[in-house]
């Protein structure tokens, strides 16, 4: 057809100049944030021993990770602390959320504004803080009693409590903001006493926020370098620890291959995490 | 009555910091009464009721539940259910699992449990709907599932809280019907919480108006509407004209009042009143004539036509008085016809009389 009337509701085409480059800028980010990772993935397969460039694929660095004894009981241990660090900071985190949600007690604004300290505050800080509060109360224990105390796996433990806690009470109340009080009222109404209220309507009311906190406690005890290596003792062995010790050395693909399971941990448990709190907002 | 008391309230008050919600209530319910408390928002009834329920304890006084006194007693350990505004279901439980909850509570074997749920979701005709989740069913569904939830408990008393405000008009008629009916055959006492005056008066036995606190008048829904025992009363139930004035005599049953603008009116005082104490005539708006002739009745003023407002089954006029006074006057359009000069139009004169039995004296 010739000089057929255009529909007059055709979208102006100089608009597509600016959306191509939108796109191209869009793309460009995902590559830069992405491009080392998917780096380090692939050279966790190749066959080159320096693990720099492509020679083939194997997956001899994952079997010999698994064979290795150093490796696996740093990642056994690791694994055990944020085990106990998330059962205890997801206990005290959720307690501490439904304490600052449903009760007005004096000092209140106070805790609240303090409760986000952990989250914003240098890791270094706290670390260093740890560190000097372990050593002080240590000193002290020792004057009082003799017995000396030296850090080990249950002073990182409490030191991942320590920073856990604001982040499992931050996604809790989240959880407990929409939740509706009378719903335990109609609970005591039908004779439920406060401990049967709980279980039966508040605590899988508010499950899905619950168990988002503690994953993402999980996530964040298990990625934890800066607190753990402070706080850890001489005697004990940490995946994140192992990783930057082995890599002063020399980087082979072993650790690449340590680091992709670290990386696919993690992300699955991000994901699922997301998930429980997407499932909390549609009820 | 020889009938026993469900409810007593014995000068009960709740304060919230130095606000007086609740200013020393106290009140008798009987036995199987459908009794209502009626109110603006804020007047205390639901704080009254909540005190009843163990959600709230009172500040001061005495609450029994069947000769027991339970006023420091926790929600859950009383023999009474709650049917909340919102419903307040359980969004994670089914239906039934919702409505077994209290027999669960209780302790009640799995079967007779069973059993009890399936025939509480008969008696609100929702057979069939166990197993959906509350968010499945409609408001009006809701609503049934919460008031099957309380009342398969058998509690002494059943305490409800705005239970159809969230309704739409056609449904809340329907519930208020199937409410009623439902107390009359299951025979517990319902205590009724709205601030719907229709509401009030066409589902109790009693009503208690309550103000700031208090309970100004506890009647039946007829002594509540046609001998209002205040001017705030009679002000918040239905509509009435009122006319300032002072006791000038009495005149065999009536009681004359002279108006501040010299007319003098007779009407009927529920308790006697010296001369000379300032009061208040109200008068129903549907109990007033206005015709066209004079009438011999004792009252009958001339008047004119103010505003017309045409409402289908009446028409509501405000009428002024030859002294400057307005009166609301409802016409019952009892014929039918599209004639304009059957109906009253702005500007027209006519007389406004009514039967000095229906002017009520009241403080003022």
């Amino acid at each position: 057809m010739i000089n057929a009337p255009r529909p007059l509701h055709t979208p102006p085409r100089q608009a597509s100049i600016g959306t191509r480059l939108l796109s191209l800028h869009a793309g460009s980010t995902y590559v830069f944030l992405y491009a080392p990772i998917v780096l380090l993935v692939i050279f966790s397969f190749t066959k080159d021993t320096f693990g720099v460039r492509w020679t083939g694929f194997t997956l001899d660095w994952y079997t010999k990770l698994f064979n290795d004894q150093r490796m696996m009981s740093a990642a056994l241990n690791t694994l055990w602390v944020a085990a106990v660090s998330t059962v205890l900071s997801t206990i005290c985190g959720t307690l501490l959320a439904l304490a600052m949600e449903r009760y007005r007690f004096r000092g209140r604004d106070g805790l609240d504004a303090l409760l986000y300290m952990p989250i914003v505050i240098p890791e270094i800080v706290m670390a260093l803080a740890l560190l000097a509060f372990f050593s002080f109360s240590f000193g002290i224990f020792e004057s009082l009693t003799g017995i000396t105390l030296r850090m080990n796996i249950w002073t990182v433990i409490v030191s991942h409590v320590a920073f856990s806690i604001s982040f499992v009470t931050v996604v809790v109340r989240a959880s407990l903001k929409g939740f509706d009080v009378r719903l335990e009222e109609a609970a005591a109404d039908l004779g439920a006493d406060p401990r049967t209220t709980f279980w039966r309507i508040t605590l899988p009311l508010i499950i899905p926020g619950v168990i988002g906190g503690a994953l993402l406690a999980f996530t964040l005890s298990l990625d934890d370098f800066i607190i753990s290596f402070f706080t850890v003792g001489p005697g004990t062995n940490l995946l994140p620890i192992e990783v930057y010790g082995r890599v002063k050395r020399a980087i082979t693909p072993s650790i690449n291959a340590i680091s992709t399971i670290m990386l696919v941990v993690s992300m699955l448990l991000v994901f699922l995490s997301q998930f429980m709190q997407r499932r909390a907002d549609e009820r | 009555m020889t009938k026993a008391s469900a409810v007593v309230l014995d000068r009960v008050t709740k304060r919230f910091g130095n606000v007086t919600a609740v200013d020393a209530i106290s009140v008798d319910i009987r036995d199987g009464e459908f009794f209502s408390m009626l109110g603006a928002s804020g007047c205390g009834k639901t704080t009254t009721l909540r005190m009843i329920a163990g959600f709230e304890f009172p500040t001061s006084g005495v609450i029994s539940l069947g000769g027991v006194q339970v006023e420091r007693i926790p929600a859950h350990q009383r023999n009474v259910n709650t049917v909340f505004q919102s419903y307040a279901l359980f969004p994670h439980l089914s239906v039934n699992e919702n409505i077994a909850f209290g027999l669960q509570m209780q302790k009640i074997n799995k079967s007779d449990i069973t059993k009890r749920v399936a025939e509480a979701l008969a008696m609100v005709q929702l057979t069939g709907y166990g197993e959906r989740r509350p968010k499945q069913l409609s408001g009006g569904q809701q609503q049934r599932v919460a008031l099957a939830r309380a009342l398969v408990n058998h509690p002494k008393v059943l305490l409800l809280d705005e239970p159809l405000g969230a309704l739409d008009l056609k449904l809340r008629k329907e519930m208020q019907i199937e409410l009623k009916r439902l107390q009359q055959e299951v025979g517990i006492t319902f205590i009724y919480v709205t601030h719907d005056q229709e509401e009030a008066l066409t589902m109790s036995d009693r009503i208690a108006v309550m103000s700031a606190g208090k309970m100004l008048q506890i009647g039946s829904p007829t002594e509540i509407y046609e001998r209002p025992a205040t001017r705030y009363v009679a002000d918040f139930i239905g509509e009435a004209n009122f006319l300032d004035g002072h006791v000038s005599a009495v005149d065999g049953a009536y009681t004359v009042v002279t108006l501040d603008n010299g007319v003098a009116l007779p009407g009927i005082a529920q308790q006697t009143v010296s001369d000379g104490t300032a009061v208040t005539i109200a008068i129903r708006p549907e109990k007033l004539r206005l015709t066209v002739q004079p009438t011999d009745q004792m009252i009958c003023l001339p008047a004119t036509v103010e505003r017309v407002l045409y409402i289908g089954s009446d028409t509501r006029l405000t009428v002024s008085l030859d002294n400057g006074a307005h009166l609301d006057v409802w016409e019952q359009n009892n014929r039918s016809t599209l004639d304009r000069d059957a109906y009253w139009q702005k500007g027209e004169r006519g007389f406004v009389w009514w039967n000095p039995d229906n002017a009520l004296i009241l403080p003022a």
